[in-house]
């Protein structure tokens, strides 16, 4: 069956059976990885993406249950690193494996959008259905705090890090 | 598990080599004498080509080469810092690379045991130091002046107001002798400007910006995807499959069978290739979806007997019947238990569980002209190198591989079943494959941590003073064989430090597999042994960290004859003990009814850790009790320096709360050889509710040479908070996970 997806705001055509999971329609036809594979069931986040705005699990979302909503994938949050979010879980030097970190980033994004300035208790209840095998909450916690305060101060710019600027050794 | 506590794991003597490469630049490789004679076997060895660390283009570009498979454990930041700071570059304009697979010029490339850190913290810097060395004998030359009277900085040598940059003598450095490692000089501590500041994950911008750069990410020209089923029961053979029918299914290109080696009745360690059949298709989810038609008729051989019921009946009978060996007897311990003022005993238990990284196994292969290529995040690539050549009958030489990110390890990729299988099926395939397990395959066929009971017995005298200890250890295997990470070591604490101490232990054979998750034997042990010392603790009337005090004052017993023995060293492990202590505020608070402190020490690859948590338990109804660990204090000695402060403390914290995962709610289960779990709602981990708000690192810095950090900080967690629960609620909880005995995380 062919289906239009309106990922990242580019409409594709995905000519794939309609209970296929967007997860592998995401990964292995459309060519977006970011978005990973956990669990298939809805259990541990990794999976997570923005439908029309909300964290949904792309593992057990079927295509012909997008219908016509936008999706949004890590992708989409801004391909060179500078949405909010981003830039506070790289300040915060949150990952380990890092493996988890793009279903975190999209739920801490949908709970921004909606409460920007969460608290403790906000951003547990928001982001307690994305497992860390590694164990990095406390640090995802306290980017979400770091995204919120970027937000809230405007057009975000890239600061230094945890060791300042010296941090960034990419692009 | 190699216990090497104070033996500086360096090499004795390295080689530098330099070579020009192509385009101007210079590359420096570093081998050592060690590595040269395993290359030939123990024989003497020529020297070998050059590694290849570091690479200087003219344009003044440094980038820096990772040996090691990352997994999440941060040694592709960690490992080329130590270079970066020696060879005196800026950090922010090094390029970071993962190194190829190639151990005849990186030496041992593997990611366990928490070495990473003990066996690089030399060499790595001497690489850079050589190189430093180097181009300052390059500028020194061009300008005609003493060497001596150069310095460095940022990527360049000065002299008295003139400066080149390392870029600009590539071509100089080409052309000289290799410096003397002997000869080099090191900076001191206090000059590092890397090495002990913090540095963000090499890859962090790459993973918040979604790039596909684990293994799942690989893509192939032409590549199919694999779905893989095998028996639920370990070593079951293939009969036949309805291979035809799932050849019809939508957008399946290929189903076939593999055949894994043979072997007989239930072995201590099975094939790492089992038999299955594989379905081939242009996207994962098609050819995971065509399992569902599949219809395999199995022979499931000798382990369809197993049951989890049956191995704790089992157990129980051998506990009480003459242990079958006996690992280790100081003293007289049937004498000291006569003469105890107190005898305490308990039967301790643990069970199985599961690694489950969070991305699932899962390698890329492609055999071609009868090279096998393949891409993998494997722990242990050498060895999963060797297997693929063995089992599928391909030259060592004719399998190249490649290091991918891996999403997360924990002991679970040393095993390399995963990779050799997307190898066997890419062989059968003739095309580009990338197998990907399930989470259920996962959880379903893991190299499980072992599961093993303790029968504890100790005395004490008059005075509270633990006097004897004996421990009967029921684990699994064959006659002298223990099944992989079912051993305990016979110099685990408390050996030594009480004088009448036996160790016996008793098997039973098991039809699973199993092997090192995060601080193998150590993650149960520690459960087990600080536990009981509570109790004795208790016992003896003493507070628990008085006591294990007394119990490290406890002279040690030196054997006979010799050389420093293994095991804890009572010094490091009192530092920790009392930091601990101290940062908390052991005994010094007054909390309501319900709240209190638990303590627990342990010493494993060669990391000393002591940690404390503050738990509130609220109880429910009789068999319901909800737990929140408030806050943990952790206590460590590494060492004299930690390289990168900001991944130390993320992994020292990430050990903590995996710890608790294992602690409350992990539990791997058979029946019919079968085992029962199947996914995460099964197999709890820690969600971000739950985690402790504050966990605090503290470093004790000792002169001892740095080691690693991955696996010890986790198992003091387990006592700690098991004691803590008990200092709160009265309850004293003896087996693992803590969810069967009706506590849950609040």
């Amino acid at each position: 069956m062919a289906f239009k997806l309106n990922v990242n705001g580019h409409t594709s055509t995905v000519d794939a059976p309609a209970d296929m999971p967007l997860l592998w329609a995401l990964r292995d036809i459309l060519d977006l990885r970011g978005t990973k594979y956990g669990c298939g069931i809805g259990q541990c986040g990794a999976c997570t993406v923005h439908l029309a705005g909300a964290p949904v699990r792309a593992c057990i979302t079927t295509l012909e249950m997008v219908k016509d909503r936008p999706i949004t994938t890590l992708e989409g949050l801004s391909p060179d690193g500078t949405h909010p979010v981003q830039i506070a879980w790289e300040e915060i030097d949150v990952a380990q494996c890092g493996y988890c970190q793009a279903g975190q980033m999209m739920s801490a994004a949908a709970l921004l959008a909606k409460t920007p300035k969460p608290t403790d208790k906000d951003i547990d209840t928001a982001l307690n259905g994305n497992l860390c095998r590694c164990g990095t909450y406390l640090r995802i916690r306290a980017a979400v705090h770091k995204a919120a305060e970027l937000a809230s101060s405007g057009a975000p710019t890239k600061s230094a890090g945890p060791a300042g600027a010296a941090l960034r050794n990419r692009e | 598990m190699k216990r090497t506590p104070e033996k500086p794991m360096l090499e004795r003597r390295s080689f530098l080599k330099i070579s020009l490469l192509a385009g101007g630049g210079v590359m420096f490789g570093l081998t050592t004498e060690r590595q040269a004679a395993a290359q030939g076997r123990g024989a003497p060895a020529p020297p070998i080509d050059p590694h290849n660390f570091i690479k200087v283009s003219p344009d003044g570009t440094v980038t820096i080469l990772a040996k090691n498979p990352e997994v999440g454990q941060g040694v592709k930041t960690m490992l080329p810092m130590l270079i970066a700071d020696e060879l005196d570059v800026d950090w922010k304009h090094c390029k970071i690379e993962q190194a190829p697979f190639d151990e005849s010029k990186y030496t041992m490339q593997s990611a366990g045991g928490s070495t990473a850190t003990p066996v690089n913290f030399l060499p790595m810097r001497q690489a850079g130091a050589a190189g430093r060395a180097l181009f300052i004998a390059a500028a020194a030359k061009t300008w005609n002046v003493p060497e001596a009277e150069c310095t460095t900085g940022s990527g360049r040598v000065m002299h008295q107001g003139k400066s080149l940059g390392y870029g600009e003598l590539t071509a100089k450095v080409a052309e000289l002798p290799a410096p003397d490692l002997a000869t080099l000089k090191l900076k001191d501590p206090s000059e590092y400007k890397i090495i002990g500041h913090s540095q963000m994950q090499i890859d962090l911008h790459d993973i918040v910006t979604g790039k596909p750069i684990f293994a799942i990410d690989m893509k192939l020209p032409g590549m199919l995807h694999a779905a893989f089923e095998r028996c639920p029961v370990l070593g079951g053979r293939l009969v036949n499959a309805n291979l035809d029918e799932i050849k019809k299914l939508p957008g399946i290109k290929q189903a076939f069978v593999v055949k894994g080696p043979d072997f007989q009745g239930i072995p201590t360690s099975y094939p790492a290739l089992v038999d299955g059949v594989a379905i081939l298709a242009d996207n994962w989810w098609q050819a995971q979806q065509a399992r569902k038609a599949l219809k395999v008729q199995w022979d499931e051989g000798a382990a369809a007997a197993g049951s989890s019921t049956a191995f704790a009946q089992k157990a129980e009978e051998l506990s009480k019947q003459a242990p079958q060996r006996t690992l280790r007897n100081d003293g007289d311990v049937d004498a000291a238990f006569k003469n105890a003022a107190k005898v305490v005993e308990a039967a301790y238990s643990y069970p199985f569980i599961s690694h489950a990284p969070l991305e699932p196994q899962g390698s890329t292969a492609h055999f071609n002209n009868g090279k096998m290529e393949i891409w993998t995040n494997s722990q242990q690539p050498g060895s999963g190198r060797r297997q693929v050549a063995q089992i599928l009958g391909i030259p060592q030489d004719d399998v190249v591989l490649h290091m991918v990110r891996g999403g997360g390890g924990f002991g679970r990729r040393l095993t390399n079943d995963y990779m050799i299988e997307a190898a066997a099926i890419a062989k059968q395939a003739g095309v580009p494959v990338k197998l990907l397990w399930s989470r259920e395959d996962d959880m379903e066929h893991d190299y499980y941590r072992p599961g093993g009971f303790q029968y504890l017995k100790a005395g004490l005298d008059a005075s509270g003073k633990v006097i004897a200890w004996r421990n009967h250890f029921i684990s699994y295997g064959e006659g002298e064989n223990f099944v992989a990470s079912g051993a305990l070591q016979p110099f685990e604490f408390p050996q030594r430090f009480v004088s009448n101490y036996a160790l016996h232990s008793s098997v039973q054979p098991l039809g699973l597999r199993t092997g090192a998750l995060r601080a193998p034997t150590s993650n149960a042990i520690a459960f087990v042994i600080h536990s009981f010392i509570d109790e004795l603790a208790q016992a003896a009337g003493k507070d628990a960290v008085e006591f294990r005090m007394d119990l490290l004052n406890q002279a040690p017993v030196v054997p006979a004859g010799g050389s420093a023995p293994p095991g804890v060293n009572a010094e490091r492990m009192k530092g920790v003990l009392q930091l601990a202590a101290e940062k908390s505020g052991w005994g010094k608070k007054t909390y309501p009814k319900g709240t209190a402190m638990g303590i627990g020490f342990h010493f494993s690859h060669q990391g000393y850790f002591a940690e404390v948590a503050e738990v509130t338990v609220t109880s429910t109804g009789a068999n319901s009790h909800k737990v929140k660990v408030n806050k943990v204090w952790i206590a460590a000695d590494v060492g004299s320096q930690i390289v990168n402060p900001s991944g130390a403390d993320n992994i020292c914290q990430g050990g903590v709360i995996d710890g608790m995962s294992e602690l409350m709610n992990q539990k791997i289960t058979i029946e019919k050889g079968r085992v029962q779990q199947t996914n995460f709602h099964q197999h709890g981990m820690m969600k971000m509710a739950q985690a402790p708000p504050e966990i605090e690192v503290h470093y004790l810095k000792t002169t001892y040479g740095p080691t690693g950090l991955g696996e010890p900080a986790l198992p003091p967690i387990l006592p700690a908070v098991a004691n803590a629960i008990f200092n709160a609620s009265g309850k004293r909880v003896r087996s693992l996970p803590f969810s069967d005995s009706g506590f849950s995380w609040a």
